[in-house]
This record gives C-alpha cells, sequence and structure tokens, in this order.
C-alpha cells in the first residue's frame, strides 16, 4: 500500500476509482466538486475506465444513476447540500427500486441563509428516503468507506443505495495522510458485480412501476427488511475489510467508555476532537468516553445500547436540528432506550451548525452541563445549543 | 520540540498559493513520518484578498480536528499585508515569524517572537517562478521555514515540491534550496 497525502475530496475520488465504476454521472456543487473532477480527469489519463454523464442538475444526476444502476452498471456519484435536496425525490426511488448506487457526500449546510459550511442537515434531511448511510471522521476513512459501501449495498440480501459523508471543508478540503490499497486487493475484496435482475431489451422487466394499495405496503416491507439485514451485512464487511486492509471499523467505535459515567455520541470529524477532549478530561479525573457512529443507517440502536447502558448520561451531539422538536440523533438515541426499565439520562447538544469549529472546551462544556443533570437526578433542558454568539441574538 | 504538536498559520492573498504552501509543507513532514493536516481557511478565496491557511504536524496521530488559533509559527508570504492583517494573532510565546521581505529581521518588532525574513520575491523572479509582477514565493519561503524552524528538513521539503508543485519542480526546489541558504534574522 502507498500512503499519500491528500484532500478528503480526493480520497472519496479513489475509493470510487479503486471500486471501478461503469458509470459516474455527477453535478459538480461545494463542497463536493474536486470528487466529479478528479473522475474525470482519471478517465481522460486512461486510469479509469468509466462512463462520465455529465448533466444539468442532481435531480438529473440521480436519475442518470438509477437508469445505469437498473442495467447492472457499478454507479456511483458525488453531491452536497442544495444538490441533495434536489435529489431526493429520486433517492426515495433509487431506494425503492433496490438500485446499490453510492454517493459521496461532502455534509454542508442548508440554505437559507446559504452557507457552503459542515453540517450533517443535507444527509440527516435524508434518512428517511432507505439510503444507507455512513459518515467519516478523517479522509482515510472517506476512502475506506466508499469500498465498503460498494460492498454492502450490492449484497444479494441488502441490494439498497448508500452514501458516505465526509464533513465539508473539514475534511472535503484538508489534506491529510492516506493508505491508498492496492487495486489487486480491492478487486479481490469487491469483484466484478453482477446484478441478478437488470434492464436487458432480449429480457424485458419493469422497475418501480405502479405499486397498488394490494402490494405497496409489502414492498416497503421487504426494502425495511433488506436495510435490517445490511446490519449483520455491514459486520461481515468491516471484518473482511479489516482482515484484507488491516483497518477495524465498526458501527459504533467507543473510546474510554467503559467506567464512563458520562459518555458522548459524535458523528463525522468532531469525533477525533472528542476523543482528544476525552483525555484531556480524564487527565483532571473526570469519568468521560465518546462514542463515534460511523453507520448511522441502519441505526445501530442494539450495539449503541450495550456499549452506553452503563453510563449516567449520554450526551448526544447533533449538528442537525429538526425544526420543533431537537437533533435527529437524539430522538433516535432516546427511543431506543424508551421501553428500558432503566437506562441512562439523554441530552441533547445542536452544535457546529453552518460550519461553527466544534472545540475542546465546548465537549468540556457538555460533560458539566451532563453532570448537572446528574446531580438533578433529571434533565431539566433536554436540548441545548452549544456556543452561541449570544451578541447577535 | 519534534515529538508534540506543531502548528503553523500562512497569511498570503488570494492566488500567491498560501494554501499549496500548507499542503507541501505538510507533505514534507509527512515524508519524516509525521502524521499532518494542512487546510485552508474555510471559505470563500478571491485572488488579491487576504487568505490564510494551516498546517498541523505530530508523531503522534492528530485526533484533533478544530482551526488553528494558537501557532507556533507564522509564515507571511506578503508583507504588504503586516498593515492589513494582525498577521500575530494568537502567536505561542517565543514563536516564529517569517516574512517575505528584502528588509533586515531587525526592522520588525513582533515582541517576544523571533523574526526571520527572508526576500521572497527576489528568489522567485531569478528562478522565472510567476511573473515579476505576480511572483510564485510559497516554495521560497519553505526554504526559509526549514531553517528559521528546524523541525522539517530542506531535503523533505524538495522532495515535497517535486511531488506537489503542478509545475517548474526543479525551479521551485532551487528557489527553496537559496531561501534556506539566505534566510535571516532569529
Amino acid at each position: 500500500m502507498a500512503k499519500i497525502t491528500i484532500m478528503g475530496n480526493m480520497a472519496t475520488a479513489l475509493g470510487a476509482k479503486l471500486s471501478r465504476p461503469d458509470v459516474v454521472p455527477a453535478y459538480p456543487i461545494t463542497p463536493s466538486t474536486l470528487f466529479p473532477e478528479k473522475i474525470s480527469e482519471y478517465i481522460a489519463d486512461g486510469e479509469m475506465d468509466a462512463e462520465m454523464i455529465r448533466v444539468e442538475s442532481e435531480h438529473s444526476a440521480m436519475s442518470a444513476c438509477i437508469g445505469a444502476s437498473a442495467c447492472g452498471a457499478r454507479v456511483c456519484t458525488a453531491s452536497a447540500s442544495q444538490g441533495i435536496a434536489l435529489m431526493s425525490e429520486m433517492m426515495f426511488i433509487a431506494a425503492g427500486m433496490r438500485l446499490p448506487i453510492v454517493m459521496a457526500v461532502g455534509n454542508r449546510a442548508l440554505a437559507a441563509p446559504i452557507n457552503i459550511w459542515c453540517d450533517h442537515q443535507d444527509t440527516i434531511s435524508q434518512r428517511d428516503t432507505g439510503w444507507l448511510q455512513f459518515y467519516a471522521e478523517r479522509n482515510q476513512e472517506g476512502l475506506d468507506l466508499m469500498i465498503i459501501a460498494f460492498k454492502v449495498c450490492e449484497d444479494k440480501r441488502v441490494l439498497l443505495p448508500g452514501m458516505v459523508g465526509i464533513d465539508a471543508f473539514v475534511l472535503t478540503h484538508t489534506t491529510e495522510a492516506v493508505d491508498v490499497p492496492e487495486q489487486e486487493l480491492v478487486d479481490e475484496f469487491l469483484p466484478k458485480y453482477k446484478l441478478e435482475l437488470s434492464l436487458d431489451p432480449n429480457k424485458p422487466m419493469t422497475f418501480g412501476s405502479f405499486g397498488t394499495p394490494e402490494f405497496y405496503q409489502e414492498f416497503k416491507y421487504t426494502q425495511v427488511k433488506a436495510i435490517e439485514k445490511s446490519s449483520d451485512v455491514i459486520d461481515e464487511v468491516f471484518a473482511e475489510f479489516k482482515k484484507k486492509f488491516g483497518r477495524e471499523y465498526r458501527k459504533i467505535m467507543p473510546y474510554k467508555c467503559e467506567d464512563a459515567d458520562v459518555i458522548i455520541l459524535t458523528m463525522g470529524s468532531m469525533s477525533g476532537t472528542a476523543r482528544a477532549a476525552v483525555n484531556k478530561m480524564r487527565e483532571e479525573g473526570k469519568k468521560v468516553g465518546c462514542c463515534k457512529l460511523t453507520v448511522y443507517r441502519p441505526f445501530p440502536g442494539k450495539e449503541l445500547m450495550d456499549l452506553t447502558k452503563n453510563a449516567r448520561v449520554i450526551a448526544v451531539l447533533d449538528r442537525d436540528i429538526s425544526p420543533g422538536f431537537g437533533g435527529a440523533l437524539y430522538g433516535e438515541v432516546s427511543a431506543q432506550f424508551v421501553n428500558e426499565p432503566k437506562h441512562p439520562l439523554i441530552t441533547d447538544y445542536i452544535i457546529g451548525l453552518g460550519g461553527r469549529d466544534v472545540l475542546i472546551e465546548n465537549f468540556e462544556e457538555i460533560y458539566d452541563k451532563s453532570m448537572d443533570a446528574v446531580k438533578k437526578g433529571r434533565v431539566e433542558k433536554p436540548v441545548e445549543w452549544i456556543n452561541m454568539n449570544q451578541e447577535v441574538l | 520540540m519534534e515529538e508534540e504538536l506543531y502548528e503553523v498559520r500562512f497569511h498570503g492573498r488570494g492566488g500567491q498559493g498560501a494554501v499549496t504552501a500548507a499542503t507541501i509543507l505538510a507533505d514534507a513532514a509527512f515524508r519524516e513520518g509525521k502524521d499532518v493536516q494542512a487546510f485552508p481557511i474555510f471559505g470563500v478565496e478571491r485572488r488579491g484578498a487576504p487568505v490564510a491557511a494551516f498546517m498541523r504536524m505530530d508523531a503522534k496521530p492528530i485526533d484533533i480536528k478544530t482551526q488553528i488559533y494558537e501557532p507556533d509559527s507564522i509564515v507571511v508570504l506578503d508583507s504588504t499585508l503586516l498593515e492589513v492583517v494582525d498577521v500575530a494573532k494568537g502567536l505561542k510565546e517565543n514563536g516564529k515569524i517569517i516574512i517575505n521581505s528584502s528588509k533586515n529581521a531587525s526592522e520588525f518588532d513582533f515582541g517576544k517572537a523571533k523574526v526571520y525574513t527572508i526576500d521572497a520575491t527576489a528568489i522567485a523572479v531569478k528562478h522565472g517562478l510567476g511573473t515579476k509582477t505576480n511572483p510564485i514565493v510559497n516554495t521560497a519561503i519553505l526554504g526559509a521555514y526549514s531553517k528559521a524552524v528546524g523541525n522539517v528538513s530542506i531535503e523533505a521539503i524538495e522532495e515535497a515540491i517535486n511531488e506537489k508543485a503542478p509545475r517548474k519542480k526543479e525551479e521551485n526546489k532551487k528557489a527553496a534550496r537559496e531561501a534556506y541558504e539566505k534566510i535571516r534574522g532569529g
């Protein structure tokens, strides 16, 4: 393996290239633009044998992905923010038609006000489309998760699309050292793909046709069963990836959680800063740990419960907001525990929206607030906003 | 120093190559076994406007993903920025400032910070990097960084230039080496 220094967008583009897609329809958008640029460069330089389709919008990009994928091609694309919002209609269709398309995302806030920086609103808002969702902490994970996503999504027990999120700028435009797997090993790990049922003029078939009330619910049920099944497939693929490439992935990666009073739950690039904050607080004698959620869909609720059930507080960090409720992750973590007779207190912290930096001192504040709930025995304010600029409020 | 986290901030103007400088320095440090990050100030860059870029290196794997607020050293690619930007903002006590200037280092006063100067513009022009009105000084200034700070070797910087410079690799390496030899101050 060769270790090189590259930006996050190049890491996901390399992950895509190593996965040998047949078709890449894409429409550029900040901060993901480098992805289609690199793919077209690879194709022009003869390093990649794929068809790049330049389209007039993200809606068309996803439409082209669906058509190509239904013909049995291995397909990937990239987008972000407003682009994903525009794709949304077709994303439901990709999942309903059970097409294993893989998308690299540069996680970016949604307008208005217009903002090109990092948060997770774009993909969290698409959580009900039926796509698998992976989130990377660093560029290496961005590359690896692209390859992993293809293998999971194309598994016969799954056959669903999936997306890999890398945080806008914090990863997309940050250069880091990345181990690039050898093509031969990736080919062994991810062999040529064959969709058993695909569009073929010699054997006509319809995809995504009318689903009347007699059948629609059963269609949805089998689709949901497939994403539930993907949970075990992800574990298998993670294990195989570790064996082949030496790097370990888990749906939730715990850090110093065994004896922790407070467990901080994070997604994406802030997970590294969380570990640094945990190390600092541990030196001060605070019993705190953190968990990094790499797989958001399917939601790894059981694993989360096993890792956090002995904590006194789970501090959920949401880089997203469901207006009128709170953070999306908070709702899901809470639902997981609600039928348990005894469970930790659960608090929600809205943080880092629109590219606001997530700092070590923010984690310290979150720990203090969470311990305050422990002392009081109850959570007075379940959803709190962290690091607010009070001057403009 | 080599065992600890080390952070650098670059000041330049859009189009001068501050981001590339940070990227090349990170690649050089990586070649010497360090974990590294290089990133632009997150935002929209315009040609000529003040920009900043950052480099973080550590012998241990780097977990932290925040921006850099208290750099160990600062590199200024364009001395006209000294009048419009507080380039020394957040610099650690006894930190180092490397300025592209034909003046002597003693003509600058940044309190306890150690100041170094190098006429990177003259060196860039001499080696045909950019144009006379828009010289590309980022590789020359990295040679100066190597001598002034001493935690990334000039050889590693030359290798990184070879890898990352889009064109004129030899001229860029020569510019870095010349700046390494000519830097003043400290």
